[in-house]
């Protein structure tokens, strides 16, 4: 532990600081643009120069001087402060005076340093530099004239999205940023470029000229695009939310989001159901509340207990309590939120659960992919695996191959792999201290392949001394929570079809094939009119993940919970109160008159989800049958377009139509 | 070395007799291929030099008092023994030998190359060998075509002899040379973009530590030598340390080979001691200043990025290191660029501005920034189209970039104004009183 003077302050550091981190720690604001914790020091904007001693008698870049025992650091001194002023005074020169039609006003490093840092007023009376813009897909928008040439966005690309797509070119003042022969960046990732860009050069093209960020309202919640649980920030203006951005948790998402986490809000206006709808005569026609609850109740008349629920993919928690309570109150028994006909055994919680956690895989050394393309169904750790890589970590996999944005030894694609292993696979994970296995999709998709996966457990030694390296990955936001609240049947939905309920409510399942269900009258309790809405024969409008506050659990187990941003649209309401209010109706009125009752109620029920972090979950793996053979195939056909908000937002369209099928989109002239 | 405390006898600083010179071909007076090589007496018993083993022949470096001919002086025998005495991790050691002569003015390796390839490559078989390194990188500057070609093929020569390759000259010593084209630019000079540039990468340089001596190319052990420096090593070895410190002044030991162009008479490459002083300098080999010594204007005494400095203060200055330190200069890569008083002095500097504006690499906002600025106020100083507290702003801003970025461009850039303010401010005052009609400068009163 070096001790260092900061400012005449002595303190302690850790080893291997550098003398940025320890001015920090000595509560030293250091001015930087370049730096950045989560990617490689580059020490080239030079805003961080401080002066050390001992040392050559010039200024440092402090954030890439290791902290060494004895430094007398000086933040404060005359040449400090000049040598800012002067970093300061070149980065504007050729800066355009554009902050009034930059989006990037008010929350630009740049701006905020220049008034902590900068001399005032300029010297420089040349003309300045213009950079011709840069296309770099439907997502970051460029005004590279803007550009501080700090290399965030190349050294993201490279090191965390995984793509070198993003690079410079020519030298000297006139270095651009630009992408690789000035295609789309073919990076599920590539939003991340827009908050790392510390002025205005990369900004979010369909948040373009939409709002000053002081006029946002800020919300804190989850994202439901993935089972990760991304912890994000909604800013909202009125009744929209306006963009989403990433919050920082070490635990879940670091600091980065997917593209689809960030750009399907502009779905949350689109294709709305803002009223309720009855279906009469083959036709859906918009009604009142009343009506639609006396149609729901007329058909639950004559369903009697023959009453299922199924629960889409982007559910909280309460809302899933609620319609089990009221599918229990009528005497059912159906619960079911896989919606595609997956089946596999859910007896023991841990036996799908990603048990190292999203972190933990960061500290694995010899990792296993069955049947997942990690890229899509987790882009997020996707990039932690990339991280245990450049740790050291080996990457075998077993499925289609594809592209992850890392060396993966790929095993072939036959199920019957499992039970198999090539003996240097075996030896490998031996020879490992955190042995792990991420088993996806396209494995539970398939029968036995559970059980081939929980067999491994024992032959590859998945668990040592305080390490589980089992791991399911789903990739529905409401599938742990659903699992927690029994919305899980055996057999499947194909067994809930096959018992032929009467009355089936669908809590905005829009992936089910609605034709096994022709024989149920379909409650359709959703947001977007998608494939659930159109099978439907009662809809009822209700909120999305941003309209409702909730309680979501990751595909780690991790409970977490959103808040409310902004209103639902037109009739609709929050989901909750549309099954208390058609208990009522129903003549089974549930035991709650308020979302904190709810709650209180939920809480009680299943004592897990009462508190934030992760469930606790033993692990007891039921014995299943092994021995499944075949190819395996992916779950998401198209990242972008996974579910029915971002099938609604012409953003999510056009990312999938350019990135995913090469169609070229034109650039209208300004 | 020796302890006998006799009276320092005076420093050695030339003329060089021809059998005190290193370079015995370097006007190409004779063949550069292998045979004619080895009758001037390379790779002569080149076995017998490695025997020496790895620590001697470091020490005998640092004894012979060798500073790095690349320009920043750094003692030779001091560098190679920064390198790893054994490989802990496995990891090889590289030596790189920059041969991207590219700094105006500079011409002495072209000659070394196109004439006397065999003393580079015996150096780098010897600093290698001393260094442990498993292979050699000669980076040639890409606008060296026919250089580039006499490189390869004599470096072909010598595996063809056996010299280097499997078992180099017998030594059981396996050691390989590579040669690199650059693509043209002047900061791949600069060491560790070299080592980028080698690795395929943009060349910009890289941030230090980690040193190359630590994980240089590939992330290997690396030094980086000028092509010089490596090319008199094997004779400093047959003729011994003392030979070589018997030139120069002290802390300032040996030969140099001097490139001085521009206004003399014969503008030449020569090899002389160290510390010859400038007029000696000129008269002997350059027939003299263009228009008599009373026509000397000034000299950049090291390449364009070491600063100027007025004829008055040259004349009699000793060509080394410390001497033209004590100027306020630089020996650098001793290119003596000569200016009479027919030059445009703010013209030239302005021109050495836009060339280091051209030059650098983008990398640091200060140089990235500054350069392009710094040219474009010389160029209006140059018609006078500027105020005069112009010059003033201009050197504050050379001492914003100085010391401000990674590696030293930035400082290369900066010096040569600084040595032009300094020097010749009222030619500049004179040019934009010029420039407003003659009207006096006066301090407006605001």
């Amino acid at each position: 532990m070096p001790k260092v003077t900061v400012d005449g302050v002595e303190i302690e550091v850790p080893a291997g600081a550098t003398v940025l981190q320890a001015c920090e720690l000595a509560g030293k604001e250091i001015p930087r643009f370049c730096y950045h914790e989560r990617l490689s020091i580059a020490g080239n904007c030079r805003m961080c120069l401080v002066e050390v001693k001992p040392g050559p008698p010039k200024p440092q870049a402090s954030c890439a001087l290791p902290a060494a025992d004895g430094q007398e650091i000086r933040t404060d001194s005359e040449m400090v402060k000049k040598a800012r002023e002067g970093v300061m005074e070149f980065l504007l020169i050729n800066h355009p005076l554009d902050c009034p039609i930059c989006d990037q006003g008010g929350e630009c490093d740049l701006q905020d340093q220049s008034v902590a840092y900068g001399r005032g007023g300029s010297r420089f009376h040349e003309n300045k530099r213009a950079v011709t813009e840069k296309y770099m897909g439907p997502i970051v928008k460029t005004v590279m004239t803007r550009c501080i040439q700090c290399t965030r966005c190349v050294r993201f690309a490279e090191e965390v999205a995984g793509v070198p797509e993003i690079g410079a070119i020519y030298r000297g003042e006139n270095m651009q940023i630009t992408t690789y022969l000035e295609h789309a960046a073919q990076s599920e990732l590539s939003g991340n470029v827009v908050d790392l860009c510390p002025v205005g050069a990369l900004t979010s093209r369909p948040y373009a000229f939409e709002a000053r960020p002081w006029e946002l309202k800020k919300t804190f919640a989850i994202d439901v695009m993935d089972a990760l649980g991304t912890n994000i920030r909604l800013d909202s203006r009125g009744r929209q939310v306006l963009r989403v951005l990433p919050r920082v948790n070490d635990d879940v998402n670091e600091e980065w989001a997917s593209d689809k986490t960030r750009h399907h809000v502009d779905a949350l206006v689109r294709k709305r159901l803002d009223k309720p709808y009855v279906r009469r005569d083959g036709k859906l026609v918009p009604v009142s509340w009343d009506e639609a609850f006396a149609a729901v109740a007329e058909a639950a008349g004559k369903a009697g207990s023959s009453v299922a629920a199924v629960a889409g993919d982007l559910l909280d928690c309460e809302t899933m309590y609620a319609a089990r309570e009221l599918v229990r109150a009528l005497g059912g028994t159906m619960l079911e939120g896989r919606q595609t006909g997956l089946a596999y055994d859910v007896s023991n919680l841990a036996a799908v659960n990603f048990n190292s956690t999203i972190a933990g895989v960061e500290t694995a050394d010899v990792i296993l992919l069955v049947g997942t393309n990690l890229r899509w169904e987790a882009p997020l750790v996707n990039t932690r695996v990339r991280k245990a890589i450049k740790k050291g970590a080996k990457v075998y996999a077993v499925g289609p191959e594809t592209d992850l944005t890392y060396k993966a030894e790929w095993l072939g694609n036959d199920a019957s792999l499992l039970g198999k292993l090539p003996d240097a696979v075996v030896e490998a994970f031996k020879g490992a201290q955190r042995p792990l296995v991420i088993v996806g999709g396209g494995v539970l998709a398939k029968d036995g392949a559970h059980g081939d996966t929980l067999a491994l457990v024992e032959t590859l030694g998945l668990i040592k001394d305080g390490w589980n390296g089992y791991n399911v990955l789903h990739f529905a936001a409401a599938r742990m929570g659903g699992l927690m609240l029994g919305f899980a049947t055996d057999g499947g939905i194909r067994a809930m079809a096959a018992a032929a309920p009467k009355l089936l409510f669908s809590l905005g399942a829009d992936e089910v094939d609605y034709s096994a269900f022709a024989g149920s009258f379909k409650v359709y309790v959703g947001h977007h009119g998608d494939k659930g809405a159109h099978a439907a024969d009662v809809i009822l409008p209700g909120a999305s993940y941003a309209e409702k506050a909730g309680t979501y659990v990751n595909l780690e187990g991790r409970v977490q919970r959103g808040e409310k941003a902004v209103f639902a649209p037109g009739d609709a309401r929050e989901d909750w109160s549309i099954f208390r209010a058609l208990s009522q109706v129903l003549g089974k009125t549930l035991p709650f008159d308020s979302f904190e009752q709810l709650r209180a109620r939920m809480f009680a029920d299943v004592p897990a989800l009462a508190s934030e972090g992760l469930v606790a979950c033993d692990w007891a793996p039921p014995s299943l049958p092994t021995g499944a053979s075949g190819e395996f195939s992916y779950p998401i056909k198209d990242f972008y377009l996974t579910n029915s908000i971002c099938r609604a937002s012409p953003t999510m369209q056009r990312c999938s139509a350019e990135l995913l099928h090469g169609e070229e989109f034109a650039e209208a002239a300004e | 070395m020796s302890d006998a405390p006799a009276p320092a006898p005076a420093p050695f600083v030339g003329p060089l007799d021809d059998k005190d010179r290193i370079f015995t071909n370097l006007y190409g007076f004779q063949d550069w291929g292998i045979d004619a090589a080895m009758k001037r007496g390379d790779w002569d018993n080149t076995k017998a030099l490695l025997e020496k083993g790895q620590d001697a022949i470091i020490e005998e470096m640092k004894a012979s008092g060798l500073r790095g001919r690349g320009g920043a002086g750094f003692p030779t025998g001091m560098k190679w023994s920064f390198m790893p005495k054994e490989s802990k991790d496995g990891r090889p050691s590289f030596l790189v030998i920059n041969a991207d002569e590219s700094e105006p003015g500079s011409c002495k390796d072209r000659e070394i190359i196109r004439h006397d390839p065999h003393k580079l490559i015996e150096g780098a078989l010897v600093a290698g060998f001393a260094m442990r390194a498993r292979a050699a990188y000669i980076y040639i500057r890409g606008e060296f075509i026919y250089e580039a070609k006499v490189l390869f093929a004599a470096v072909e020569q010598a595996y063809e002899k056996g010299f280097i390759g499997k078992n180099a000259c017998g030594s059981g010593y396996d050691f390989d040379v590579f040669v690199h084209r650059g693509a043209g630019a002047y900061i791949c000079g600069e060491e560790t973009a070299q080592i980028e540039s080698i690795e395929g990468k943009k060349g910009q340089p890289r941030l230090k530590p980690p040193f190359p001596a630590g994980a240089g190319l590939y992330g290997c052990p690396t030094t980086v030598n000028n092509v010089e420096s490596i090319a008199v090593a094997p004779t400093i070895l047959r003729r011994g340390a003392s030979w070589f410190s018997g030139f120069g002044r002290e802390n300032n030991k040996g030969t140099k080979l001097f490139q001085i162009s521009g206004h003399v008479n014969k503008p030449a490459v020569v090899e002389e001691s160290m510390g010859i002083p400038f007029r000696e300098l000129i008269d002997r080999h350059c027939g003299g200043i263009r228009g008599g010594w009373d026509n000397l204007l000034a000299v950049i005494p090291g390449g364009s990025s070491v600063p100027l400095v007025p004829a008055e203060q040259i004349m009699d200055a000793p060509m080394d290191f410390d001497g033209l330190r004590a100027l306020g200069s630089g020996l650098g890569t001793a290119a003596v660029i000569v200016m009479d008083k027919s030059t445009d002095i703010v013209r030239a500097i302005s021109r050495i501005s836009y060339f280091y504006k051209h030059e650098s690499c983008g990398q640091c906002t200060p140089c990235r920034e500054g350069t392009g600025w710094m040219w474009r106020v010389m160029e209006r100083l140059r018609t006078g189209d500027a105020d005069p507290s112009e010059i003033d702003m201009l050197f504050e801003v050379t001492k914003q970039v100085e010391g401000h970025t990674i590696c030293a461009l930035g400082d290369a850039a900066a010096w040569p104004i600084q040595g032009l303010i300094r020097h010749f401010r009222p030619e500049i005052e004179r040019r934009i009183a010029e420039n407003r009609g003659g009207a006096p400068i006066m301090e407006a009163a605001e």
